[in-house]
């Protein structure tokens, strides 16, 4: 064969794979959006489950899922900003530091089951939190700790170090070049990494299912020290350990769920490109 | 020792790079003194002394003495702070801060002083006049410094200095970036900041230190090989070296 060849028919492979790429995508989302546009009434988004979750809607799912998410945040992005900070701007390269950026990496990969199984053991069992709000936003902390620390401290190196030289000339200090110059601009990076790390936290099962997560709670939680219904868990039930629930209800959820995560990812691409058109050096 | 600077036997290493050699200097009172030398002969890591910014480099070393105002800085207990407000510094590239042209200026009070806003005007005012910036921006003091021209925003740099009240001004090839004619106008401005300021400038530019400063050091390979006048370093040089060197035999 000649290369002339050989070269369409690379192309068109490596072309076929990527087209690959799209065609589950797309699938998934037709279906969902098919089978789960029927159930999207304002009713089904503000009214509690009714008849064991055959009717009504999951407005204590999806407002639990909220409030163990925006728990999670509260948690996660101090601690996490605070040590992208200090791991940037703070450390030299040495053994020490780099066994931590080893961790983080690590940390990243460990599968969510285990975050699960280490929340129930650590929050629930040990310092008896007890299956709660805040069980489960701590489980889901440490689980998006590694993406915001990763996603910071990019945002953190990508400030240019003239800058900070400038700002270390007229007499800064090392904290109030980070606050006033350092920070600023890179702000919009950190909250893209946060609200990424956010949309995995709201979709993810495992870590919530044995530290928050209710199998029918028709009322609200009164305080973080109460379970919550969250909206994967909810699917999880409704689709596996209660007979007969109509279809459009269970694709329904799945489309909220969906409709949620898109729309955080959403608005951290929308924040990172309005920071691209902005910066200038 | 009627000098502002005095440097006494400064080495400085770089590892095991020798950067700096038995450097010996007095720099006066309000004058401008010019540092130069060929690419890699030390000048900007000597002027990089005289506030400490080597100190940010990893595997810095230095040996000596060096006196601002008869303390030596070079003394571990010298608070950087009070050091980097005294002597300021003026980069190769115009750097304004990505905030807005007021906060440039104000950045330096906002971090030392807790000032009211009717002062800090005051003093964003008479420092944006002091560059001839004022007349030119004052319609636009809150929009970005980063769209002014390069001329502008250098000598913005200057005003954010001179906020912090320096009395040492120090400037690494401040025109490298400008045109001839935005050359020409920071030159005018800094014979102007001679009669309050004490200025060090390094450059690479002969013509530039022969137009703008009173005394010229003359660095080779980390030696200080020749400090004088600027007239008699540019006409009656007494080493071989300088003479080679301003004739443009190489550098």
């Amino acid at each position: 064969m000649n290369s002339k060849k050989t070269e369409k028919i690379a192309f068109f492979v490596l072309f076929l794979a990527t087209l690959l790429i799209i065609l589950p995508v797309g699938l998934v989302v037709c279906i969902i959006i098919q089978k789960g546009f029927p159930a999207m009434t304002w009713q089904f988004l503000t009214d509690i489950p009714r008849q064991g979750m055959r009717a009504g809607g999951i407005f204590p799912a999806l407002v639990g899922t909220i409030y163990i998410v925006f728990g999670a945040i509260l948690f996660a992005l101090p601690i996490g900003l605070g040590a992208a900070i200090y791991l940037s701007e703070y450390t030299k390269e040495h053994f020490l530091n780099r066994l931590i950026k080893l961790a983080i990496v690590n940390l990243a990969g460990v599968p969510s089951v285990v975050y699960g199984l280490f929340g129930f053991a650590f929050f629930v069992i040990f310092f008896k939190f007890g299956a709660s709000i805040l069980s489960g936003s701590l489980t889901l902390a440490i689980m998006i700790l590694p993406i915001i620390i990763t996603a910071s401290r990019e945002a953190l190196e990508s400030v240019p170090y003239s800058f900070r030289e400038v700002s270390y000339s007229l007499g800064a200090s090392k904290w109030q070049t980070i606050r006033h110059i350092v920070l600023g601009n890179a702000i919009p990076g950190i909250l893209t990494g946060t609200i990424l790390g956010v949309g995995r936290a709201a979709g993810e099962t495992a870590p919530i299912l044995f530290t928050v997560a209710a199998f029918y709670l028709p009322q609200l939680p009164k305080t973080i020290f109460d379970q919550a219904m969250a909206l994967p868990y909810h699917l999880y039930v409704i689709s596996t350990q209660v007979p007969n629930v109509d279809e459009k209800i269970r694709y329904g959820t799945a489309l909220v769920l969906l409709i949620l995560v898109f729309f955080m990812n959403l608005v951290a691409i929308v924040i990172r490109t309005q920071f691209r058109k902005k910066k200038k050096w | 020792m009627s000098s502002k600077i005095n440097v006494n036997q400064l080495n400085l290493w770089y590892s095991d790079f020798h950067a700096l050699k038995n450097i010996q200097i007095a720099i006066e009172e309000k004058q401008i003194t010019a540092i130069i030398g060929p690419s890699g002969c030390g000048k900007s890591t000597l002027l990089r002394v005289f506030n400490r910014m080597n100190d940010l480099v990893e595997g810095v070393r230095m040996q000596g003495e060096v006196f601002i105002d008869g303390m030596n800085i070079l003394d571990s207990k010298t608070d950087l702070v009070t050091l980097r407000k005294r002597v300021g510094m003026v980069f190769q590239r115009p750097n304004p801060f990505p905030l807005s042209i007021y906060e440039n200026v104000a950045f330096g009070q906002r971090i030392h002083n807790h000032i009211t806003k009717n002062s800090l005007d005051e003093i964003v005012e008479r420092c944006l006049k002091c560059v001839l910036l004022w007349d030119d921006l004052k319609d636009k003091l809150h929009k970005s410094a980063l769209h002014l021209s390069l001329e502008q925003k250098q000598r913005l740099c200057i005003a954010r200095l001179l906020a912090v009240k320096p009395d040492l001004l120090l400037m690494d090839e401040p025109c490298s970036a400008l045109d001839p004619q935005s050359t020409a106008r920071i030159e005018e401005l800094m014979r102007e900041l001679k009669t309050d300021y004490t200025i060090i400038i390094v450059t690479h530019n002969m013509q530039q230190a022969a137009r703008i400063s009173d005394r010229t050091a003359f660095l080779l390979l980390g030696e200080l090989i020749e400090h004088g006048t600027t007239s008699k370093i540019f006409t009656n040089p007494t080493k071989k070296d300088t003479e080679d060197y301003i004739s443009g035999r190489y550098g």
